[in-house]
C-alpha cells in the first residue's frame, strides 16, 4: 500500500516536472496555425476579405471567426486547402467558380495617373507619370484594385485567354 | 538473346498492311510551309527572321531559348511570309507561334559542311552537332536530343536502346526506314553510342516487321550493335517497356532512364543524327505514315517539316469516303483532329483518316469491374480505381495511387467493354493538377513581391522619418546657436 502509493507520487512528481519543464523550454510563440494558414493564403494583402491583410485573415481562420471561403482571389483551390488544413467541411456553395483573370490596359484610355501602380500589392503594373501603364501578366493576382481606383476605366480585369500550354482536357460527361 | 517477361498490354489489330507495302515517297513541296515555332518539349524558339526575309534551306529561323529547347530551321528555300499564329496539330484547336515560307520552288540547301570521318570529332562535338541541327525525339516525344546526349555522359549511360518497336497500329514509317535506309541508320546508332560512350547497343524490332529485322540483320552485322527481335504488342514501343524487355531492367517510377544507365532513342532520331553529323543538314523533313480506312492510297512520305496535313491528304489521292475522325498519330495515343489546315512537326509520326467502322462504339456505360484495364496497364495501375476517384472529383487519391505514372498508352481505354474513356479521365486529372502546381508557382512568386513591396514602403516610410528628424534637429542646433549668440550680443 505504502510502496505503491510512494511510487505513484514520485512518478507523478517527476512526470509533472518534465511536462513543466518541457512547456517552458518548448514554448511555440504565438499561435503556429496563424503561420500555416498564411503560407496558403495569396499574400497579397488585398483585403477583400475584410481583414487587415492576409496574416489579419490567417488570425480570424485560426480562431473561427472566418469561414475557410473568404478568400476571393484564392477561390476554390485556397478554399479547399484551407479546410483541409483545418480540418473542417467546406460549404463550397457560396463560392463562384472564377474564371482566372488578370488585369489588363486599354492603352487608348490609360492617362499615366499613376494611381494603379502604387496601389497594386505584386508591384505587377509598370508605368510613370504620363506613360501608358502595361501589366506583368505573370505577377497580377487579379486582386481589382486597380480596378477600383483607374480614373478612367483603362485598367479592367479580363478572364486569362487559354494557352496552349495551358489547355487540357475537360472532364469526360458520361451518366456512367 | 533471352527476353524478359512483360507486364500488360495489348494486341490491336495492327493494320499495317495498308501501308507497309508502299516505299516512302517524296511529297512535292508545297507553295506555303508553316513552320511552328514550338515544336519540342521546353521552351519555344525565338524567330530570328523578319517577314519579306529570304532564307535557305536549312537557315536558322528560330533560334532554342534556354537549357531544355530546339531550334528550328527553314524546310525550304523561299521568303519569310508571315510571323505569326497559325493554328497548331493539338486537340484544343488553339494557335501557337508560327513562321509562313513562301517557297520559290529550287529548294536550295544553304551551303553545309560534311564531316568525312564523323568519329574523328569528339563527343561533345557531336552533342552540338544535333543540337544546332534541332533534332527532337521523333518516336513522339520530341524531346532534345542534345540534352539527353549530355546527360547521359554525365550520368554514365553504360546501355543504348535503340526503339524500333513501333507498335502503334497503321503506322509504318520507321519500319519502312529501316528497310530502306539501314546502313544509314546503324551508322547513326553507332555514333550515339560513340557520343555517349555506352558499352552496349541494341536495337529493339518487332517481330511483325521481318523485312526491317533482316535489312537492319545485314547492316548491323560486323559492328557492335546487336539487333533483337522482340515480339509483338502494344505498347512495346514505350522506352521503359522496350528496356524491360530487352535487359529486364526496371526504371523507377518518378524515375529517367538514365537512372539506371540507359540511354532510349528512336530509330529515325538515329537517322537523323547521322544527316546532321556526317552532312551537317538540319531536321529539316521527316518520314510519316498516311493511312487509315478513308485514304484512297495510304502511304509512307518524306515530308518537309510545315506541310499541311490536308496537302498530305490530297498527295494521296484524297479521301475514298468522307473519313468519319482523323488522327494525327496512331490510333492509341494520337489526337483527334478538328480540321486538316495544321502543319506536320518534327514530333508527327503519321496522320489517319479513320472510317466510321474503325473507330467503332463510343457510347460509354457504367462499370462492371471486369478489372481487364488492370490486366491490361503496362504500368501496373488500377485504371478503374484511378477513374473513378477522378470522376467524384478527387484527384488527389488518383495521385496517391501513381496517376502520375500514368503514361497515358490508352490500352485500358481499349480493352474497356464498357467503353468508359479512361485515358481522358487522366489526360483531365493531370492537367488540372498541373494548372494548380502553376497556380501554387504563381502563389509563392507574388507573395514574395508583396512582402518585397511591404518592406520597400516601410523603408521608405523609415528613411522619410529619419530625414525629417534630421532636419528638425538641425533646425533645432541652428535656432539654439542662434539664441546663443543673441545672448552673447547682449
Amino acid at each position: 500500500m505504502l510502496t505503491a502509493l510512494t511510487s505513484l507520487t514520485i512518478l507523478g512528481a517527476l512526470l509533472g516536472l518534465i511536462l513543466g519543464v518541457a512547456a517552458k523550454v518548448f514554448r511555440v510563440e504565438g499561435n503556429a496555425m496563424v503561420a500555416e494558414l498564411n503560407e496558403i493564403l495569396p499574400g497579397s494583402q488585398c483585403g477583400q476579405c475584410g481583414f487587415p491583410g492576409c496574416n489579419g485573415a490567417a488570425q480570424a481562420l485560426a480562431e473561427g471567426r472566418a469561414p475557410v471561403t473568404l478568400c476571393p482571389p484564392g477561390g476554390r483551390a485556397v478554399a479547399l486547402a484551407l479546410a483541409a488544413k483545418l480540418g473542417v467541411d467546406a460549404d463550397m456553395s457560396g463560392v463562384e467558380d472564377v474564371v482566372p483573370r488578370v488585369a489588363d490596359v486599354r492603352e487608348e484610355l490609360c492617362i499615366g495617373c499613376t494611381r494603379c501602380f502604387k496601389v497594386c500589392p505584386t508591384d505587377a503594373i509598370m508605368g510613370a507619370a504620363q506613360q501608358i501603364h502595361s501589366v506583368f501578366r505573370e505577377a497580377c493576382t487579379a486582386c481589382g484594385k486597380c480596378e477600383e481606383i483607374c480614373p478612367t476605366e483603362s485598367i479592367r480585369l479580363q478572364p486569362v485567354t487559354v494557352t496552349l500550354h495551358a489547355w487540357y482536357w475537360n472532364k469526360p460527361k458520361i451518366a456512367a | 538473346m533471352n527476353l524478359f517477361k512483360l507486364r500488360g498490354g495489348v494486341h490491336p489489330q495492327g493494320r499495317k498492311e495498308l501501308a507497309e507495302k508502299h516505299a516512302i515517297r517524296q511529297l512535292p513541296m508545297p507553295e506555303r510551309l508553316f513552320v511552328p515555332l514550338q515544336q519540342h518539349v521546353g521552351a519555344p524558339a525565338q524567330p530570328l527572321v523578319r517577314v519579306g526575309d529570304q532564307v535557305l534551306k536549312g537557315q536558322l529561323i528560330g533560334a532554342g531559348q534556354g537549357f531544355i529547347s530546339a531550334p528550328v530551321h527553314a524546310p525550304t528555300s523561299g521568303r519569310i511570309a508571315a510571323i505569326g499564329d497559325f493554328s497548331a496539330a493539338h486537340p484544343s484547336g488553339l494557335s501557337s507561334p508560327t513562321v509562313t515560307i513562301e517557297a520559290d520552288g529550287l529548294d536550295n540547301w544553304l551551303p553545309t559542311r560534311s564531316v568525312d570521318d564523323p568519329f574523328a570529332l569528339s563527343p561533345e562535338e557531336i552533342a552540338n552537332a544535333v543540337g544546332a541541327a534541332g533534332i527532337v525525339g521523333l518516336g513522339g516525344a520530341t524531346f532534345p536530343s542534345a540534352v539527353k546526349l549530355s546527360l547521359s555522359r554525365k550520368n554514365n549511360v553504360h546501355t543504348l536502346i535503340i526503339n524500333g518497336g513501333e507498335c502503334e497500329p497503321y503506322i509504318t514509317c520507321d519500319d519502312r526506314l529501316m528497310q530502306e535506309r539501314a546502313a544509314e541508320i546503324i551508322e547513326g546508332v553507332r555514333l550515339i553510342r560513340y557520343a555517349v560512350g555506352a558499352t552496349r547497343v541494341m536495337v529493339g524490332i518487332e517481330d511483325n516487321k521481318p523485312v526491317a529485322l533482316r535489312e537492319m540483320q545485314a547492316a548491323a552485322a560486323g559492328t557492335e550493335v546487336k539487333i533483337v527481335a522482340v515480339p509483338a504488342m502494344y505498347p512495346m514501343g514505350w522506352d521503359k517497356q522496350m528496356i524491360r524487355a530487352l535487359t529486364g531492367c526496371e526504371v523507377p517510377a518518378d524515375g529517367r532512364t538514365a537512372d539506371i544507365g540507359m540511354l532510349v532513342h528512336n530509330v529515325a532520331t538515329a537517322f537523323a543524327v547521322r544527316d546532321a553529323v556526317r552532312f551537317g543538314r538540319p531536321l529539316v523533313s521527316r518520314v510519316l505514315t498516311v493511312s487509315g480506312g478513308a485514304i484512297a492510297t495510304p502511304a509512307n512520305l518524306q515530308v518537309p517539316i510545315g506541310a499541311l496535313v490536308e496537302d498530305l491528304f490530297s498527295f494521296c489521292g484524297g479521301f475514298s469516303q468522307k473519313p468519319a475522325r482523323m488522327v494525327l498519330g496512331g490510333p492509341m495515343m494520337g489526337v483527334e483532329l478538328f480540321t486538316a489546315a495544321v502543319p506536320v512537326v518534327k514530333g508527327t509520326s503519321g496522320v489517319l483518316a479513320l472510317t466510321q467502322q474503325e473507330i467503332g462504339s463510343t457510347q460509354a456505360a457504367p462499370c462492371i469491374r471486369c478489372s481487364n484495364c488492370v490486366r491490361a496497364c503496362p504500368v501496373g495501375l488500377l485504371p478503374l480505381e484511378l477513374a473513378a476517384h477522378i470522376r467524384s472529383g478527387d484527384s488527389g487519391a488518383a495521385v496517391s495511387r501513381g496517376l502520375k505514372d500514368c503514361i497515358a498508352c490508352g490500352c485500358c481505354s481499349f480493352v474497356c467493354p464498357s467503353h468508359i474513356p479512361l485515358v481522358h479521365y487522366f489526360n483531365f486529372a493531370k492537367g488540372e493538377l498541373m494548372e494548380q502546381e502553376r497556380g501554387k508557382l504563381k502563389q509563392s512568386a507574388t507573395k514574395i513581391l508583396a512582402e518585397e513591396r511591404l518592406a520597400r514602403i516601410e523603408r521608405i516610410e523609415r528613411e522619410r522619418l529619419e530625414a525629417a528628424a534630421k532636419r528638425k534637429a538641425a533646425r533645432e542646433a541652428k535656432k539654439r546657436a542662434e539664441q546663443m549668440s543673441k545672448m552673447e550680443v547682449a
